[in-house]
């Protein structure tokens, strides 16, 4: 017991060890996805050497600098395109995209609904603490109605985005929703979301101790997470319409959406095929025999 | 096609508990998870000025391993414990 | 570095009628890129179209973004995933793609812009001329950071260029900029396209050592460090923080100094190497008519003028204009009566100028306001005052 040289945790392979510890608070709940992520990756099929890892910028976009696959730490918002040229230039890649709910939603709210649109084949998994954490809790997309921040001192009177009613209706191929304490659901769904030849969306609603907690008088980071567990009622393929986060309110979870349509790649290659006949190499067919 | 046949008392999977001590930030989440109390945080301070947990009663451990996916500091994980010479017959 | 021939799939050998926007996107046909990602804007949207039309036939790929700011992102995505990258925009594309081509230099990831300069600020002249992004084009991004930038004066040159913009990229890992403008890219003229295997293309500085011991920003002894792709079993990492040479973020001094350090000395260091200058009988001359682009072509019929008016003027066409070839300034600046800068703006290169003159001579800019090319006779004025 506690012998710490004799073994290694068997996540420690794809994770940059050293760099850790990491950047975040003692009770945040990023390292906890970074865990449910881990294994979703172990148990997956998927070759390491062939998965990349794109963050924003954010306590989440810190993501990529600790996962030990080819790994880029981009611009605030720019994941998603980012991730879309590095899919299309290398399409044997399985492409994931991690950051947080500001940099997907906010900065990046564009991006996202375009490569949802498009069935970029891409696996989102977007952390949200609903603030702008790294910055120092400010007002977000994705803060409930008359939660506190520190750029909504007297109460956030805006309507926040329903992510998954988002990515439904911008045309996602996968959408779920879970709370950081959902681990092994996380990880399933983390799975599944790679395993779709489109774009997925794995939304986790994570504790944010230091700003979000503390603003809202809502505990330390275990506090929270079970707090967000507690408040979670799980509805598969519920209407995402109906998905809506109140302050303090009921937290719908589960996986809403799992439907397939030809993503980008596919739908161009067999347009492009039909027209231009001869004249057109699938791209990016990936020779398997 | 794998079975094993096992005349004797059939024993629960147990695990051994590894805890990588000054790695750890405190936060409880393993102690509070932990659904047999296996772990307790301690009152000493790690190399980092946290309490990290510590083994309170190992035999309870049902190797679920959900210390070891809960952590957000990648501090703790459950190895399969050897088991004692459980086909007797 | 690694020479190679060009693919004879991108190159349409043979001689076209073709206007600037057309010859950017064969040019990069020719150079290789095979990924396009860029956003519609007057008046540079032909290239978008050419390679629309063109790419998927040559096994590449086109992405209309949702917006430049996306478009640069795919950029430099697309290079990681092993592609040689391009897109193109004017004014308002390209100052929306400042922040991420800050991202390029930190990332030290090659790839081609071209700015098709229309009038500006703002929207402002969306369909007539303008130079008014040289400077924006060197500085528009923050921090500290070197870029090169080449100048085109004609269809032929839109081509030839864009072979040149994506060799030096390549060489140096650096984004590249042809600042060319709506006169050079929306004129038709002919461009003769050579065959492939007359094209000689830079490859990619590869790494090629055992796996264990790359470091993807160790500077090799030119300072640009070897490059990979994702998908190679590296596991590396990269990222827009100041990093050390494992690209892991480090937020200190002593590493910004290493990091920032390197990515301006490699170009200021091989600035000789890089700066191309055409010039004409500047032996002797009393002053030295310094032009790029569309105004090197306005300024042949005021120099011509002035030449046989008895003065003696020297030309100096930058085809490079960052690096700036202050050097070469700095040595002709004592030795003759003054520089003339003419430009569509209201001063820009003509600062670098002045920079570089250091006092030793005159320098006299003539400033247009954009929307329309110089009056020969304005600068062949300018040229008079000066050697009175
Ligand atoms: C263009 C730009 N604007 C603003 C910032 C400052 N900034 C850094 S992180 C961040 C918010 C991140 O929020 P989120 O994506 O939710 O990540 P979190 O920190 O909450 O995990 C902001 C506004 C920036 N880096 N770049
Ligand atoms: S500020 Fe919030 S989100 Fe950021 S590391 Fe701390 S607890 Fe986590
Ligand atoms: S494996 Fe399960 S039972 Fe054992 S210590 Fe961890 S959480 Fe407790
Ligand atoms: S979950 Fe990890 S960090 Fe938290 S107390 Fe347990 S070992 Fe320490
Ligand atoms: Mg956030």
């Amino acid at each position: 017991m506690n012998d710490e040289a004799r073994q290694k945790n068997p996540i420690e392979h794809l994770l940059r060890m050293d760099r850790i510890p990491h950047i975040w608070c003692p009770g945040c709940g990023i390292g906890t996805v970074v865990t449910s992520f881990a294994e979703a990756l172990r148990k997956s099929n998927i070759e390491l050497d062939k998965i990349a890892v794109v963050s924003g910028i954010g306590c989440t976009g810190r993501v990529a600098g600790y996962i030990k696959l080819d790994s880029f730490h981009t611009t605030h918002g720019r994941a998603i395109p980012f991730a879309t040229g590095l899919k299309l230039a290398n399409p044997e890649l399985k492409v994931v995209v991690f950051s947080g709910d500001g940099d997907i939603f906010g900065i990046g709210g564009n991006h996202f609904i375009h490569a949802a649109r498009r069935n970029m084949d891409l696996t989102v998994i977007c952390v949200n603490n609903f603030n702008y954490a790294m910055t120092g809790g400010q007002v977000a997309a994705t803060t409930p109605t008359d939660a506190n921040a520190s750029t909504a001192p007297y109460g956030n009177f805006e309507q926040p985005f329903s992510i998954p009613y988002l990515a439904d209706a911008a045309g996602a191929s996968y959408v779920a929703r879970w709370t950081a304490l959902h681990l092994r659901r996380v990880t399933k769904s983390i799975q599944e979301g790679m395993d779709k030849n489109g774009f997925s969306l794995i939304e986790v609603i994570t504790p944010c101790v230091t700003l979000y907690a503390r603003r809202n008088r809502l505990g330390d980071g275990l506090n929270l997470l079970k707090y967000y567990y507690d408040k979670s009622e799980i509805k598969h393929g519920a209407d995402t319409r109906d998905l809506d986060i109140s302050y303090q309110g009921k937290l719908i979870v589960g996986k809403f959406i799992d439907r397939e349509r030809p993503n980008f790649i596919d739908a161009m290659n067999q347009h492009m095929s039909t027209v231009l006949g001869d004249d057109y190499e699938l791209y990016g067919r990936i020779n398997n025999d | 096609m794998n079975q094993k046949i096992y005349f004797g008392e059939l024993k629960a999977t147990k695990g051994e508990i590894h805890i990588i001590r000054d790695r750890c930030k405190g936060c409880g989440f393993c102690v509070e998870y932990c659904p047999k109390d296996v772990l307790a945080l301690s009152d000493e301070f790690n190399i980092k000025g946290y309490h990290p947990p510590f083994v309170e009663n190992e035999d309870n451990c049902v190797y679920c391993q959900l210390c070891e996916n809960i952590c957000p500091e990648f501090a703790i994980f459950v190895t399969k414990k050897e088991e004692e010479d459980v086909e007797k017959g | 570095m690694k020479k190679v021939k060009a693919d004879p799939k991108g190159v349409l050998t043979g001689a076209h009628y073709l206007d600037g926007d057309f010859a950017l996107a064969e040019g990069a046909l020719a150079a290789g890129c095979r990924f396009f990602g860029g956003y519609p804007i007057t008046p540079s949207t032909e290239t978008a179209e050419r390679f629309s039309e063109r790419i998927p036939r040559v096994g590449g790929i086109f992405i209309q973004m949702e917006d430049e700011l996306g478009s640069i992102a795919s950029l430099i995505g697309a290079v990681w995933g092993g592609k040689k990258a391009m897109t193109v925009t004017s004014g308002p594309g390209f100052s929306l793609m400042m922040e991420n081509i800050g991202l390029a230099c930190m990332m030290e990831t090659p790839l081609v812009i071209a700015n098709v300069q229309r009038g500006g600020p703002s929207t402002g002249l969306p369909t007539l001329t303008g130079q008014q992004d040289m400077m924006q084009a060197k500085f528009g991004s923050h921090g500290d950071y070197e870029i090169i930038a080449l100048s085109p004066d004609s269809p032929q040159e839109c081509f030839d260029l864009t072979i040149e913009a994506f060799n030096l990229s390549e060489t140096y890992r650096v984004p590249t900029f042809i600042m060319t403008d709506e006169c050079v890219g929306h004129m038709h003229e002919k461009v003769v396209i050579p065959p492939a295997d007359e094209i000689e293309l830079v490859e990619r500085k590869w790494y090629t050592g055992p796996k264990e011991a790359y470091l993807p920003y160790k500077p090799d002894k030119d300072l640009v460090p070897f490059m990979i792709k994702a998908g190679d079993g590296y596991r590396f990492h990269t990222t827009g923080l100041t990093h050390d040479e494992r690209g892991y973020p480090v937020i200190n001094a002593e590493c910004q100094k290493v990091n920032v350090t390197n990515i301006i000395e490699k170009i200021r260091k091989n600035a000789d190497k890089i700066i191309k200058i055409e010039e004409d009988q500047i032996d002797g001359a009393e002053v030295v008519l310094i032009s790029y682009g569309i105004t090197s072509r306005v300024a042949v019929r005021a120099v011509r003028l002035a030449r046989e008016a008895g003065i003696k003027v020297g030309t100096m066409r930058l085809i490079t204009v960052w690096p700036f070839p202050e050097k070469r300034i700095k040595e002709l600046a004592p030795k003759i009566k003054a520089f003339i800068i003419p430009e569509v703006n209201y001063g820009q290169m003509v600062r670098e100028v002045e920079r570089s003159a250091a006092g030793k001579t005159q320098v006299f800019g003539v400033p247009h306001c954009g929307g329309w090319v110089h009056n020969p006779e304005d600068i062949l004025n300018v040229i008079k005052e000066a050697v009175k």
